[in-house]
């Protein structure tokens, strides 16, 4: 997913992990990987499949939402 | 001998004349890993011999557990792509198949600086104040 990269190309505050999923099965259990390419930011939100650039970024700005126990 | 075909190569090439400066591709990989390990170490060489402005370290994570640390490594193989800066990139896993076209994106990228964004994406990223980690789970086919 090229989106991610050039996210973290854009922004110091992002990290984009490719990972290879068959290679780390535990962590493809751990975030019920079903189907590639599946995407999960900051643990909280995810996705399967490739989507507009519009609705990554709202994905991604979801996804850095303080929760309501940390605001 | 190698992963690449000469066609492959021939492609590989062409993609990285649209490089805007040094790239360099740090490769974690451990011999008591998998067999992807080496397979890794033996890739990224390929592509760096592609590409005069391509670098190439490859570090034990079991040894130089602090360059790890720094990177935010866990796993092996992995392969930080850097350009002017960190970016952040990351490729847990052999970047063959799917990945492979990835990684050379990342670093025809990586060398600009570009991120070829529409501008409203990059301004809504630019006010991030928290830290993002977007994880990307692919396949080799």
């Amino acid at each position: 997913m090229r989106l991610a990269q050039h996210m973290a190309i854009a922004s110091p505050r992002i990290t984009a992990q490719c990972i290879e999923a068959t290679e780390f099965p535990e962590l493809s259990r751990q975030y019920r990987v079903m189907a590639v390419p599946k995407i999960v930011i900051n643990d909280r939100v995810e996705f399967e499949g490739a989507i507009p650039e519009k609705d990554f970024l709202d994905a991604v700005l979801r996804a850095a939402e303080p929760t309501e126990r940390e605001a | 001998m190698g992963f690449l075909s000469p066609q492959d190569e021939q492609a590989v090439k062409k993609e990285f004349e649209r490089m805007g400066g040094p790239v360099k591709l740090t490769v974690f990989a451990s011999e008591l890993g998998p067999e992807t390990n080496g397979q890794t170490v033996a890739l990224v060489k390929e592509v760096a011999a592609l590409s005069d402005q391509l670098s190439v370290e490859v570090l034990n994570p079991h040894i130089e557990r602090e360059q790890a640390q720094a990177y935010g490594v866990e796993v092996t193989p992995a392969v930080v792509v850097e350009g002017a800066r960190d970016y952040g990139i990351r490729f847990l896993g052999i970047p063959a198949g799917y990945e492979f076209s990835n990684l050379i994106d990342s670093i025809v990228a990586a060398s600009t600086g570009e991120a070829g964004l529409r501008a409203d994406t990059v301004s809504a990223l630019g006010a991030l104040a928290d830290d993002v980690t977007i994880k990307v789970f692919s396949t080799p086919t």
